[in-house]
């Protein structure tokens, strides 16, 4: 039967009369009492805030996982390093090999609380609450920014509280270095909650998860250089390592703690040879450049993944 | 900051016509396909600024998939649905900013308080600094929530969230709140608070709630109701009214001889009556005034008799051919298979 948008069926006009709740004959409230969100980029950058805050309120409330998140990177530094320096030690001319795996293992730390603070996407999907965040008036960019910021700095703290142990493997406290490794931290963080969100954009089961960490973090933490020297590996893994986008984040911080340290040339040559294209040494800016322009390319690609409507 | 002038200007709308000539929500003939499957075909309503409007239907209807289009989350396939004076496919964005919601899964975080779930919510949709906790305490109060403001939504029962999801969908002073099976998968006294909640918002808001329902009984609460199935709206109107349209009452008798029974009233009052749970049950305009007449005509001794005004149930027969619960068994929600919308199912 057709139904009258205007009248109903019975003729009626829409809300008739008679019950006590009849709507029609009850003034409307003259105007709304809050603010509209227009698409004005004030507005963006608001929502972007809050979901930036959420993430910093949802990690300084969660101590376990602080501490959790700090218990892997300890065990490679401290049983994996201590093993192997000892019969590594000629190799490493005499330099302690906890001291060239330190910025390797905070690279680590940034890697696995990047990721995960990213997957906590599919969390928030599962869980319901990513819904009210895609229903808000606040354009789908900004919450993509505001998420990216969250994971940066939740990956720099966790990854800045490691730096405290500096001491214990031989690397000074020298405020440049901290400074330097703290800004190569950040924007590690930022590639990789970038890189995570892409993948998660499309996730909708927390178990795949596992899957990321398997093809993804895994390989890129193994051939990055984090855990052993780039220098002398058969030319199949050398490739590999190359094409690891990981090696350009942990090797401008290797740089960084080798400027620091007392060692010979001898041993900069053997454990921080840098990342060679072709026979040509690639400068520590072009490195940084090349992780900030893939932190843009992987943002670009979350938002356009993130912004699709069925 | 905006000037109040440049708040909330009405698009389309001449500074002469005042709000309430438009109405909160019109739809012509909107439809929705995923892929083969047309989960919502060609329907077309309006709903009057204030007003409770109820869409009812069995599950997989198409009434979710009916509200994530006005809601801006699904994109309509043909036609056309202005909610609170915005065409939902130009500005989805501005509908977003007029428009509450309450989903029937859960979307508030566990690991945040109650006032911190509002609190996000009220700056994602740009409430004033200077507004927001006075407001906030508002809803809550509203919701009597307010002395668990600071606690872990974690430790809130079922009932306490839907509360909660309720008081942030009117946190920012919505002109439509949207809710989704409000009161789906509670207790029934929990439903009832809830309803409760929701009259008394009425009161006090004056916004326009469109609601859906599988319940019959929350129907009756609804200013009007939109009988949905199988993507098409069957029938829209008062509860009364669609009650009259039904036209008879259900009489149930019950004698020594059913069998008997039913024979001697096609043969005398020409009435066509079957058993139903026990009971020789027929319908009968009237019912009331029936009776009198059945007490002297009818051979057999009456054991017991009960007439029943038509229920929404009757009226979903009526127009469908069978009863909500049967329509149930063969529907499917079509909106869970949308990957954004999309929440895992019976958690809780």
């Amino acid at each position: 039967m057709s139904v009258d948008p205007l009248t109903g069926p019975s003729g009626v006009p829409a809300p008739a009369a008679g019950d006590l709740h009849r709507a029609a004959a009850r003034p409307m409230p003259a105007v709304p009492r809050v603010h509209e969100v227009s698409g004005r980029l004030t507005d963006d950058l608001r929502g972007l805030r809050v979901v930036w805050k959420r993430e910093l309120i949802r990690f300084t409330r969660d101590r376990l996982r602080i501490i959790t998140s700090l218990i892997q990177p300890v065990l490679f530094l401290f049983i994996l390093g201590t093993g192997l320096s000892t019969f590594t030690s000629s190799a490493t001319a005499s330099v302690n090999f906890k001291t060239f795996m330190f910025p390797g293992i905070i690279a680590m730390t940034v890697l696995f609380t990047a990721i995960f603070s990213a997957i906590s996407i599919v969390w928030d999907r599962e869980f319901g609450f990513l819904r009210e965040m895609l229903v808000s008036p606040v354009r789908r960019w900004a919450l993509v920014v505001g998420k990216c910021l969250g994971g940066m700095t939740v990956a720099t703290i966790q990854g800045a509280i490691f730096l405290l142990l500096a001491g214990a493997v031989g690397v000074p406290y020298a405020p440049l270095m901290l400074l330097t490794l703290i800004g190569e931290m950040a924007l590690t963080a930022f590639t990789l909650t970038a890189f995570g969100i892409l993948l998660a954009a499309r996730m909708t089961q927390v178990q795949s998860f596992q899957v990321v960490v398997q093809f993804f973090v895994m390989p890129m933490f193994f051939l990055s250089g984090a855990v052993f020297p780039l220098s002398k590996l058969p030319s199949w893994l050398a490739i590999l390592t190359k094409i690891d986008p990981l090696t350009y984040a942990v090797d401008p911080m290797r740089r960084a703690v080798f400027a620091h340290i007392n060692v010979s040339p001898h041993a900069i040559r053997v454990l921080s040879p840098g990342v060679t294209w072709n026979g040509w040494m690639l400068p520590t800016g072009v490195e940084i450049a090349m992780v900030a322009v893939m932190a843009l390319v992987l943002l670009l690609g979350a938002i356009v993944n993130f912004s699709r409507t069925d | 900051m905006p000037s109040p002038a440049d708040d909330a200007p009405v698009v389309g709308e001449s500074p002469l016509s005042s709000e309430r000539a438009e109405p909160a929500i019109a739809v012509d003939r909107l439809s929705k396909s995923f892929g083969q499957l047309e989960a919502v075909r060609q329907v077309s309503f309006t709903v009057a600024p204030g007003e409770t409007f109820g869409f009812l239907g069995p599950n997989g209807a198409g009434k979710s998939t009916t509200i994530s289009m006005l809601c801006t989350l699904l994109r309509p396939t043909a036609g056309r649905a202005r909610v609170a004076g915005i065409d939902v496919a130009a500005e989805p964005g501005k509908v977003r900013s007029r428009i509450g919601l309450v989903f029937q899964d859960p979307t508030v975080d566990d690991y945040l308080t109650a006032a911190e779930n509002l609190r996000f919510h009220g700056q994602l949709y740009g409430v004033p600094h200077a507004v927001l906790e006075p407001r906030m305490r508002e809803v809550l109060e509203m919701v009597e929530l307010v002395d668990r403001r600071n606690d872990l939504v974690r430790t809130f029962s079922g009932g306490m969230r839907r509360r909660l999801e309720i008081a942030r969908g009117l946190l920012h002073s919505p002109r439509v709140l949207f809710l989704d099976e409000p009161t789906v998968g509670l207790d029934p006294q929990t439903r009832s608070h809830i309803w409760r909640y929701i009259n008394s918002l009425r009161k006090i808001e004056h916004i326009t709630i469109f609601l859906t329902t599988h319940y019959m009984d929350e129907a009756e609460y609804c200013d009007r109701i939109a009988i949905m199935d199988n993507g098409q709206i069957v029938v829209c109107d008062t509860p009364e009214a669609l009650k009259q349209l039904v036209g008879r009452d259900r009489v149930e008798i019950s004698t020594d001889d059913s069998d008997a029974t039913i024979s001697e009233l096609a043969a005398r009052f020409g009435l066509d009556a079957s058993i139903s749970e026990g009971a020789v049950t027929f319908f009968v305009a009237n019912g009331e005034e029936f009776l009198p007449r059945l007490f002297a005509e009818l051979s057999l001794p009456i054991r017991s008799v009960r007439v029943a005004r038509p229920t929404l149930d009757d009226v979903f027969m009526t127009y469908t051919g069978r009863t909500i619960r049967d329509a149930e068994a063969s529907g499917t929600d079509h909106l869970r298979s949308n990957p954004w919308v999309r929440a895992r199912v019976g958690r809780r």
